[in-house]
């Protein structure tokens, strides 16, 4: 076993102290030390996108980045959607249009999305889908988890 | 799987990192970028590199920018820079178009562009711009700085001259000239997943005919290549459907496909010959 890195992460705005070994992933450590367990793990090699994260801002596999490259930087998981017991647009729209059935792969499309989303609110039906397509769900037939995004935009621009 | 244990070095320049590398470097250290076809490896333990130098944070790689009419590309640039134009003309929407089929888009905000020429996976769009174009690359380390040409560092599939202890620091791609016609085709079986071909075909128009083309064909052999038969039934004769198959028939003849148990010789050389035409009528239009 490797030397353990002490480190911080600022994970929705609150800081864990965390010693991690380099091998970790951000996935696991999220998970396992911060307990954080919306975040999941489907494939482990960066296909299924179950464990999308943002990382200052942008939508990226928790599997495929060690936690320890992670100090300094803004990490935000399905946790840090709801305010409260108020939830995200996305959260409410995915609930409102049927866009989840086991919810596996729910947290991981909430944060790709809402990463996408902040970036780009008036994106293209096109592009949108072409986003989506980077996670895998095995239940819905994704035609509702589209619809569910695309319901949210105009929610999340009144907020 | 997890991947197994590690050194971590995150280096804050390139000094700094060629000081590491010339270190650890012959026991199996191995830089990492992205990490987007590294982690993945690791994680199905094909690959255990004995310390990891991290270059994220190595500030000097992150520029981007046109000098002497080459695009040159740090080594931090990553697929997601180009999902804007990074160039005037034809060749920035161009380089739009080739990003978008890289995986998918939170693996574009990860993966660089050099790590994809370091990778060299012979399904790798920047690869095949990279040949096509006829881009070099700069490789530094304690032993000082090389230049290699594209094709001299994509030797195979997953295989480069680059020494154990040599970082690529840039990539350096000579952009085409204004009037040059850029066009490109890939196909993949699901949106995201890497190509069982591509071409990236381009040419210019000189009264009436075309000059100055460019074939070539990514994904179908164990690294891209220009195929000259192709080039050779473009050149003089002018644009349009039928010499755009020709041009399909001496591409799909010319190669060498791979074969694996879901993609046949015979699938490939097909799918070739319609890339061919496709991405020629891309550049046409
Ligand atoms: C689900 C999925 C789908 C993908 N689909 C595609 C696709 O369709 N097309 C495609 O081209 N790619 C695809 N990729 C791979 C992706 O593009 C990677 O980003 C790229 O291949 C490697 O770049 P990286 O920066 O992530 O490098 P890393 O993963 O960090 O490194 C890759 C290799 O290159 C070496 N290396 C990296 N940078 C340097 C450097 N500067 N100097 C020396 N050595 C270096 C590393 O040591 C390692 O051996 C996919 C990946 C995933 C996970
Ligand atoms: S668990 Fe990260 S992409 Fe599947
Ligand atoms: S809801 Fe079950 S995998 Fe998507």
């Amino acid at each position: 076993m490797s030397a353990r890195v002490n480190l911080t992460l600022n994970i929705n705005e609150r800081d864990y102290a965390v010693s991690v070994e380099p091998r970790h992933t951000l996935a696991d450590v999220i998970r396992d030390q911060c307990g954080l367990t919306g975040t999941h793990l489907g494939c482990e090699h960066g296909v299924c996108g179950s464990c999308t994260i943002l990382l200052d801002g942008e939508p990226v596999r928790a599997c495929l980045i060690f936690a320890v490259q992670c100090d300094g930087q803004e990490i935000r998981t399905v946790e840090g959607l709801s305010e409260g017991n108020e939830l995200h647009p996305l959260q409410a729209s995915f609930r409102d249009n049927h866009a989840l059935q086991c919810g596996y792969c729910t947290p991981g499309f909430l944060m790709l999305a809402a990463g996408i989303l902040e970036r780009n609110p008036s994106i293209s039906d096109e592009d949108l889908r072409d986003v989506l397509s980077s996670n895998i769900c095995r239940c819905t037939g994704y035609a509702n988890i589209v619809k569910a995004v695309r319901a949210a935009v105009a929610e999340m621009g009144r907020r | 799987m997890k991947p197994s244990a590690f050194r971590y070095h995150r280096p804050g320049s390139i000094a700094e990192a060629v000081d590491v590398l010339a270190d650890v470097g012959p026991d199996q250290g191995r830089v990492l970028a992205g990490g987007q076809s590294l982690v993945p490896s690791m994680a199905f333990r094909l690959a255990a590199p004995s310390t990891l130098v991290d270059i994220n944070r190595i500030e000097e790689l992150g520029h981007l920018s046109v000098q002497d009419g080459s695009l040159v590309i740090g080594a931090c640039v990553r697929h997601a820079a180009f999902h804007r134009s990074v160039v005037d003309g034809v060749p920035g929407p161009f380089l739009t178009r080739v990003a978008r089929h890289i995986g998918h888009y939170p693996i574009r905000q990860r993966g660089t562009f050099c790590g994809s020429l370091a990778q060299a996976d012979p399904a790798s769009e920047w690869c095949l711009v990279a040949v096509a174009l006829g881009a070099s690359v700069t490789a530094a380390s304690k032993r000082g700085t090389r230049r290699i040409e594209a094709t001299d560092l994509i030797v195979g599939a997953m295989t480069t001259t680059l020494a154990e202890d040599e970082l690529l620091t840039e990539a350096c791609l000579p952009l085409p000239a204004p009037e040059t016609r850029l066009g490109f085709a890939e196909f993949s079986r699901r949106a995201g997943d890497f190509a069982l071909a591509m071409v990236l075909a381009s040419y210019r128009v000189v009264d009436g005919r075309i000059a100055g083309a460019c074939v070539a064909v990514g994904g179908a052999e164990d690294r891209p290549r220009r195929i000259a038969a192709a080039e050779m039934a473009l050149d003089g004769n002018p644009p349009g459907a039928e010499t755009f198959a020709a041009a399909g028939g001496a591409a799909a003849e010319a190669l060498d496909p791979m074969e694996d148990a879901q993609t046949s010789v015979a699938y490939r050389r097909d799918l070739v010959r319609t890339l061919t035409s496709r991405a020629l009528e891309r550049a046409a239009a």
